[in-house]
């Protein structure tokens, strides 16, 4: 790895013309967006980025292990905040480790701008040592993408690649950094870029607002199926006012955990495949679906045909591609939720006369609560989840990896706010859990955030431990140790005739592991010592800690509804 | 000019198809976009990606360097909306429009090769003057023709001369321009 960084040298013409070079003028562009803290790994095609980050004592630089980590660290920072995550790589390799984040980034429309050094214009297409062409790779999995060949351009690549990144649908971007043109002297940059000629938020059409207004005056069995779109408008407050003021049930989806106060007595809860029976029934049962923020994933709507099949659809999206994609709206609202939920609150003020459909939904939630059963000597993977929720007052920020646990957790823990339930949805990648975990403590270092891992997916990235040790992040890891690859032995288990094809995991000891990474860690294999094993776990102070916790290995993630079937083949507990 | 899609079979599925049908033709969208790095990738990935029956796409320049203009033909019965929904999401593109609905000039430009006796080379010369086709190489046993026109017009040409034998076609696929003073 051989670099050359040219210094930044005055031109001795008399007055002091303080010459930049392009990573210089990089840092500055962050800096005035707004960016303290960036998840990044350097390598050679960098190490000008890396040279102008040593002098940015206001910007955190997080060195994670891998930048699969930075990727879906930078996501977790956004998830808790609402605004842009930042990861940083070099070229070929770095870059690439970064794609499973970005993707989850794309599938969730989550804000990420993905910094990626390149090789040198002038070897660009030659194959050149580290080259990857990142921009054709991430073409499919990112919102757009910038390759700059200028360094007088970087500021407007970057200002518009934020911009691009947080407007509208968000999502992730990408603006790949040749090494020279980091390394370029500039004396001028081109200046601010135009003002986007794409328009902010747009406001609901009225005449479709009293449509919806007036569909769910008539309706008699409404719901409102609400996703991870209210979340990225902020308009939870609009949501619990309508819930409020007409008494219309609401189901949230896996993104749209969080949406509305999960405690709030019109809340049923989570639909979909793993979600309860009465949020499954009432969508089956509804005359009316006011769809927001959704995109009907198939995880939620199953066999589509079967879907909510006497409904009529109000679907609320402010991005136009997503309505009629794949189920058609009898009434489209293509505007920002926040907007439009709002104008509907305006709309119906008053309280619908839905007595009868409470008493319906009443009887499904009291008929099918979600159940397990604690006995004295295993550990149920749902007790652990419903005893943190309890712990916690559903107030920490909980961040799932992908698995059985991820919906148990779905399941058990009932957000209170918005930005407190992060897990990845539409990709559904394992390794996510901790390093977002990791993303989301750095963006809130106040907050008790638990990352709520199965021991499958922890082991995709637990060596950034270490990251959160030497930052001193208090990532609280709860692993639900189950020995296997859970949520695959439970499929090879119904639908595999128990064929269990390699599924069962040799595990390392997780709590000593985390003690050699210089964390907390300990093991429980009993249920008394559940909770004070997580009472211990929310009181560690400072730095990370690991709670191992050995769970029924045979238990299933029930109810569920299988893969492309409709309510009718749900199983249930 | 380029024709980033392989153009199938003239005059097999939708002899009678025009970018001007409406109806039950294939659609054809006008599509504004900014010439810059891989925006032919992002269109032709997108498109793609979400499995768009995509006939044909051709690029053409504009009287805006910075500019230019998309024809994405869908194939018959696709609907042009989910497609221009989407394209209307990339950051590149500037406007969709969906031109079946409006009137257009369309004009697509064809070189045939044809195969010619003695015996048919008159025949196939009174084809090309009524189609109004030029005679761009002539040789003992082929003639090329150069035939521009809206694309039925070139399917039927096509037809005609398939009898005496096509030795090879290549055809550049639509260019449109809606008619009168708005723009495209
Ligand atoms: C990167 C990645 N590889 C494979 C999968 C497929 N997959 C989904 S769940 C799962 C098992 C997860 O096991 P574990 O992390 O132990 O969690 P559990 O289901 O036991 O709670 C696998 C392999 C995936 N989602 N992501």
């Amino acid at each position: 790895m051989a670099t050359s960084a040219v210094q930044a040298t005055p031109t001795g013409s008399g007055r002091e013309v303080a010459v930049r070079i392009g990573a210089q003028v990089l840092v500055e562009t962050l800096r005035r967006l707004g960016v303290t803290a960036i998840f990044g790994h350097p390598g050679g095609a960098a190490l000008p980025i890396y040279d102008a980050l040593y002098d940015a004592r206001d910007i955190a630089h997080v060195l994670v292990r891998h930048e699969q980590v930075a990727a879906h660290a930078a996501v977790g920072y956004a998830r808790a905040t609402g605004r842009v995550g930042v990861c940083l790589a070099t070229s070929g390799p770095g870059a690439t480790n970064l794609v499973t984040g970005l993707t989850d980034a794309y599938m969730d429309s989550i804000p990420v701008v993905a910094i990626t050094a390149q090789v040198p214009t002038a070897v660009i297409g030659r194959d050149a040592f580290q080259e990857a062409d990142i921009i054709g790779l991430t073409l499919p999995i990112t919102k757009h993408s910038y390759l700059v060949r200028d360094p007088a351009d970087l500021p407007a690549a970057l200002t518009e690649a934020f911009a691009v990144a947080a407007s509208g649908r968000p999502g992730p971007v990408v603006v790949d950094v040749p090494r020279d043109v980091s390394q370029t002297p500039l004396a001028a940059t081109r200046g601010e870029p135009a003002p986007s000629r794409r328009a902010g938020p747009r406001a609901p059409h009225a005449g479709q607002i009293a449509a919806a207004a007036a569909l769910l005056r008539d309706a008699r069995r409404p719901v409102i199926y609400a996703g991870g779109g209210v979340i990225s408008a902020g308009a939870s407050v609009e949501l619990t006012r309508l819930v409020d003021q007409t008494g219309v049930p609401v189901t949230v989806t896996l993104m749209g955990k969080g949406a509305i106060d999960e405690h709030h007595p019109r809340c049923l809860g989570m639909l979909g495949m793993h979600g309860t029976v009465c949020a499954n029934y009432a969508v089956d049962a509804a005359d009316v679906v006011l769809a927001v923020g959704v995109r009907f994933d198939d995880r939620v709507t199953g066999r589509l045909r079967d879907f909510a099949p006497q409904a009529r659809f109000i679907h609320i999206d402010i991005d136009p591609a997503e309505i009629g994609k794949n189920k058609p709206a009898h009434v489209p609202i293509v505007a920002d939720a926040r907007a439009a939920l709002g104008a509907l609150a305006d709309a119906l003020p008053d309280p619908l006369p839905l007595e009868a459909w409470w008493r319906q939904l009443e009887e499904w939630q009291a008929r099918y609560p979600l159940r397990y059963r604690q006995g004295d000597d295993v550990i149920k993977p749902q007790f652990v989840c419903e005893t943190l929720a309890r712990l916690t007052g559903d107030r920490a920020v909980v961040v799932t990896d992908v698995g059985q646990h991820q919906m148990w957790a779905a399941q058990f823990c009932r957000p209170r706010a918005p930005r407190t339930f992060i897990s990845s949805g539409g990709l559904g990648a394992m390794g996510f859990g901790f390093p977002a975990a990791l993303g989301a403590q750095v963006a809130r270092p106040d907050a008790t955030v638990v990352a709520l891992v199965g021991d499958g997916g922890f082991q995709m990235t637990m060596q950034d431990l270490i990251t959160a040790v030497e930052w001193r992040l208090p990532v609280k890891v709860v692993v639900l140790n189950n020995g296997s690859l859970g949520m695959v032995r439970q499929w090879q288990e119904f639908f595999y005739r128990q064929r269990y094809s390699h599924v069962f995991l040799r595990n390392p000891d997780f709590a000593r592991l985390a003690e050699v990474f210089g964390a907390q860690g300990r093991s429980v294999r009993r249920p008394d010592e559940v909770e004070a094993a997580l009472a211990w776990m929310l009181a560690v102070p400072d730095g990370p800690c690991v709670l191992d916790v050995h769970v029924d290995p045979q238990e299933n993630c029930l109810p569920m509804i299988p893969s492309g079937q409709s309510v009718k083949e749900m199983i249930l507990g | 000019m380029a024709s980033a899609a392989p153009t199938p079979q003239p005059g097999t599925a939708a002899a009678t198809a025009t970018a001007n049908g409406g109806g039950g033709g294939p659609r054809t969208l006008g599509v504004l976009v900014e010439m810059r790095a891989a925006v032919l990738e992002r269109v032709a990935g997108l498109l793609r990606r979400r499995g768009y029956p995509v006939r044909e796409l051709v690029l053409g320049r504009t009287e805006e360097p910075h500019l230019a203009r998309l024809f994405v033909v869908l194939e018959e019965g696709a609907s042009g909306e989910q497609v221009a929904k989407n394209l209307n999401k990339l950051v590149d593109v500037r406007r969709v429009a969906d031109l079946s609905a409006q009137p257009t000039v369309v004009r697509e430009l064809a070189l045939i090769k044809v195969d010619v006796t003695p015996g048919t080379r008159q025949e196939v010369l009174l084809a090309a003057r009524v189609f109004r086709a030029r005679v761009v190489d002539m040789g003992e046993r082929t003639l090329t023709l150069e035939v521009s026109g809206r694309p039925e017009k070139v399917d039927a040409l096509y037809r005609l001369l398939r009898r005496y034998g096509v030795r090879e076609l290549v055809r550049s696929g639509p260019l449109a321009l809606v008619r009168g003073p708005q723009s495209t």
